[in-house]
């Protein structure tokens, strides 16, 4: 068994409004400090087999078709835990 | 002329949309669920607004797999009238049929009001009942609806002509200040480039009757029935 994280982040360049908000909410928290804040997904994955090569080809292939939308999202994967 | 409603699970403007074809249009119309996998007989397709799959993951990106997308992307490629409104036009862009992605509104808000729209052509199969540079009136109701895209292909929506409708102010003005989620350009509605396929944030179904409140979207549906009329057969 493998088990992935997977990465999704707004490219750079793409506006977040989520971010702004967020970021705005931490000012006011007196965190005067933070300079920017985006807003990205954290996607786990469980796989069987445990060829990590060929998982991690069809991860890429998930990202690109589904996890990710590759207009506005970059995305990056890794794989963390064999048993 | 014969209608198809795609109905995802989590469409809600789908009984709308029928009902202006029949009641209002007077052509045939049929739902078409999600997991049918043709879309034979049909002279037109219609994507309806709501949250097809809650919006999960991002907006229309799991419809976008859903069985009968196939048959609607060969019906698209074959020339057919496609319409996407709202979650419909999310639905579009995942799908790859129009090129760009939606953010979250920059004001963060769900809006649903009336806003005004200028119509930039009025020679397509969804504006020619139309004029250039008239201006409508016709709600939106979305969260996601700031459409996005790179320069390159914002200038190719520009220069083939494909953005048919911009968001303005009552007397037509464009400026950022009628937008009302950030959209790029003001954009509330493209085109392919082929013309047959078209994607709008605004809900012409909801206001194709004077007992709405307005029938600007009335047009719209008009426009197809027209061109499928005029060319189309």
């Amino acid at each position: 068994m493998l088990k992935a994280n997977i990465y999704v982040t707004l490219k750079n360049g793409v506006l977040d409004p989520q971010g702004e908000a967020v970021k705005k909410s931490l000012k006011v928290l007196d965190y005067g400090q933070v300079d920017e804040v985006r807003i990205g997904k954290f996607i786990e994955v469980w796989l069987e087999g445990d060829d990590r090569e060929s998982a991690l080809k069809e991860l890429e292939e998930m990202s690109d078709k589904l996890l990710a939308n590759p207009v506005i999202e970059d995305y990056r994967v890794e794989i963390v835990e064999v048993n | 002329m014969k209608f198809g409603v795609v109905v995802f699970p989590g469409s809600n403007c789908d009984a709308d949309c029928y009902h202006v074809v029949k009641e209002v249009m007077n052509q045939q119309v049929e739902y078409i669920w999600h997991k049918e996998n043709a879309v034979d007989g049909f002279d037109a397709l219609i994507l309806p607004g709501g949250f097809s799959y809650g919006d999960y993951l991002r907006t229309g990106a799991i419809a976008r797999f859903s069985p009968i997308m196939p048959s609607v992307i060969d019906f698209a490629a074959r020339g057919g009238l496609v319409i996407g409104i709202c979650n419909g036009f999310q639905i579009l862009l995942e799908a790859g049929l129009l090129p760009g992605a939606m953010l979250r509104n920059s004001s963060l808000k769900f809006i649903c009001k009336p806003v005004y729209l200028k119509i930039n052509r009025a020679d397509t199969p969804f504006t020619n009942r139309l004029q250039v540079d008239q201006v409508t009136r016709i709600p939106v109701a979305h969260g996601e609806g700031n459409y996005f895209c790179d320069e390159n292909t914002l200038q190719s929506l520009k220069d083939n002509g494909q953005i048919l409708f911009t968001y303005c102010g009552a007397d037509g003005e464009e400026s950022p200040e009628f937008n009302p989620n950030g959209s790029l350009a003001n954009i509330a509605g493209i085109s392919n480039q082929k013309g047959n396929v078209l994607g709008m944030m605004p809900h012409p179904e909801r206001c194709s009757e004077e007992i709405l409140g307005g029938r600007d979207g009335f047009y719209i549906f008009d426009s197809m029935i027209n061109w499928f009329e005029e060319v189309g057969k």
